[in-house]
């Protein structure tokens, strides 16, 4: 593990990682969920998380937006300390976009509305700047012509994808994914999956919690396998889908594949 | 087929009320019961006087207030449509916090008089005018403070939580009468200057009503899944922001019929305002009947201010059935 870490560092020596997760533990009460979990990731990386459901995974991703709180280590995004401190949170949440597995749209707003919201109210966009680049992302997740409609008469795949450019709409350095496609009906899970593609494609920095192989093989740079609140493996998916390395990695592929 | 239609009325009676002994003591048991109670009703009516309804009909609507200053009433009725009607057009929320507190002034001055306008005491207020003005302004009170005791009870300071929870279950614990009595007694010990026996009356429904409203507001709030402040927050929208504009408006809808409930029974509790000499439509139909002339005519009096509650609580009730509809 130490390896992989070093070698990332090597890589790059000009640029620091946007993401810096450094020994991280967190506990519910008394149940250690994160033990001294570590992640490194480059702008413009896509890392995949894998792992056996409870192993910590969902929970690692929801601390780099401060939606969980750790009790160790210690995390930055993008130079910024990811403290209690209210400032750099508030920073950090503007900085890092996040879809969830069950969409978490609003529901007494237009789709339209969705998107604009932030915009208007954090970044201080007027409704007319604020529409036309809600548009342009509705475009370009492909449903532009459901702007005016509620969420409630989308279908799942649909409001995915609106959750997707609802995030965009504050241009994010970083987007998290926690099982996007999970809740998703099978025939809607690939048009979920083109958008990510071609949002990975055009060079946006992505942490994907997922167990959609064939996603993670085609777009991933690495793969980080999570058990027990550890970061248990982290290579490329290529090695990672044809010699893992760890038992508990061998066990889980056994399961999925 | 014309045979029919004759015999079948007569064969269901035969079937459903006569068909056991035992129903049949009960039918007639209910229809000579049934018999006493109209043709009782029906003499009270062939005796009763109305003329203490249209001789007093003025009384029952502003009471004893000064003939030639009910133009104040008109203009007190006035502030809040003028309010309502400009949110409405305007749909800016800044507006609120404007005009809700300019309005509530002006309502005040317009009430009690002063800087300029003739003063009047509370006890030349009466009638249907007072019941609406009480329940208004109460109504008006209590839902902020309502809203700020559901919020304050679901907060992360131990402090707020432990005053509003405290605040809460005490008041729904007392009876809203002996509330009242104490908003009475104790108020005055308390606030350094003197209140009117009318503001202290609508400050007591104002605290026992906010209490039950808080409670109905919580249970919207908590009924909110909570993906929605996670994902308000992941686009980094602050905890105000996040009340304001995706909490709070889901929230509220959601309790619309249960805080239009509490309004409905809001306005019947201002009936309890007769206890404390104050004329409104219970005090001022209690203070007609005790007028000679009238004596006797409780029957009369009662069964016409009892319509004017149920008109305007039933008017209420529909209102709320559209806002279910509209908003579902």
């Amino acid at each position: 593990m130490t390896n992989t870490i070093e070698t990332v560092e090597n890589e790059t020596v000009e640029k620091p990682p946007i993401l810096i997760a450094h020994d991280v533990s967190k506990w519910f009460g008394k149940f250690q969920v994160l033990r001294n979990a570590n992640l490194q990731v480059k702008t413009g990386e896509v890392v995949v998380i894998m792992g056996p459901s409870g192993s910590g995974k969902s929970t690692f991703i929801r601390t780099f937006n401060a939606l969980e709180p750790y009790q160790e280590g210690r995390i930055t995004i993008d130079g910024i300390p990811l403290t209690e401190d209210i400032q750099n949170i508030d920073q950090i949440r503007r900085d890092v976009g996040m879809v969830f597995q069950q969409f978490n749209l609003f529901p007494h707003l237009t789709v339209l509305e969705n998107v604009t919201l932030a915009p208007i109210q954090v970044r201080k966009f007027t409704k007319p700047q604020a529409d036309e680049i809600a548009r342009q992302l509705l475009d370009r997740v492909g449903i532009l012509e459901q702007a005016q409609k509620y969420p409630g008469k989308l279908s799942g795949g649909q409001q995915q994808r609106v959750a997707i450019a609802r995030a965009l709409a504050m241009e994010p350095k970083i987007m998290l994914f926690d099982e996007p496609t999970s809740s998703l009906d099978p025939e809607m899970v690939r048009e979920v999956l083109d958008v990510m593609r071609s949002l990975a494609k055009s060079g946006m920095t992505m942490l994907v919690v997922t167990h959609e192989v064939g996603f993670a093989r085609e777009v991933a740079d690495r793969v980080v396998f999570m058990d027990a609140g550890q970061v248990i493996e982290d290579t490329t998916p290529a090695e990672f889908f044809t010699q893992p390395k760890e038992a508990r990695s061998k066990l889980f592929l056994s399961q999925i594949l | 087929m014309n045979t029919k239609i004759n015999v079948k009325p007569v064969r269901w009676v035969q079937k459903n009320l006569f068909n056991t002994p035992y129903n049949i003591v009960l039918t007639i048991l209910c229809v000579w019961i049934l018999w006493n109670i109209v043709s009782s009703l029906f003499s009270w009516l062939s005796q009763s006087e109305w003329t203490v309804i249209s001789e007093n009909l003025r009384l029952f609507l502003v009471g004893r207030f000064p003939e030639a200053q009910l133009w104040r009433m008109g203009a007190i009725a006035l502030i809040p449509i003028l309010i309502a009607s400009t949110l409405v057009v305007r749909r800016s929320q800044t507006w609120n916090f404007v005009l809700i507190p300019v309005g509530l002034g002006a309502i005040a001055w317009l009430a009690n008089g002063g800087f300029g306008l003739l003063l009047i005491r509370s006890s030349l207020w009466g009638g249907l005018f007072l019941t609406l003005f009480a329940a208004a302004i109460s109504t008006a009170l209590a839902f902020p403070l309502g809203l700020l005791l559901a919020l304050g009870r679901r907060s992360e300071l131990p402090v707020i939580r432990g005053i509003s929870t405290i605040y809460i279950e005490l008041v729904r614990g007392l009876p809203l009468i002996g509330i009242l009595f104490m908003a009475q007694v104790m108020l005055p010990l308390v606030v350094p200057f003197r209140l009117d026996r009318l503001l202290r009356a609508i400050l007591g429904l104002t605290f026992f009503n906010a209490a039950y409203l808080a409670e109905n507001i919580r249970s919207g709030l908590q009924s909110l899944p909570s993906g929605q402040s996670e994902a308000s927050r992941s686009l980094g929208l602050n905890s105000i922001q996040t009340l304001r504009f995706i909490i709070l408006p889901q929230a509220l809808r959601l309790v619309t019929p249960a805080i239009v409930g509490q309004f409905i029974s809001l306005f019947k509790d201002t009936s309890l305002l007769a206890l404390f000499a104050l004329f409104e439509l219970t005090g001022i139909a209690r203070s007609i009947l005790s007028q000679p002339q009238f004596l006797g005519r409780n029957g009369e009096v009662y069964l016409f201010i009892g319509l004017i509650y149920w008109i305007f609580c039933f008017g209420l009730s529909q209102f709320s059935k559209r806002l279910e509809v509209r908003s579902s």
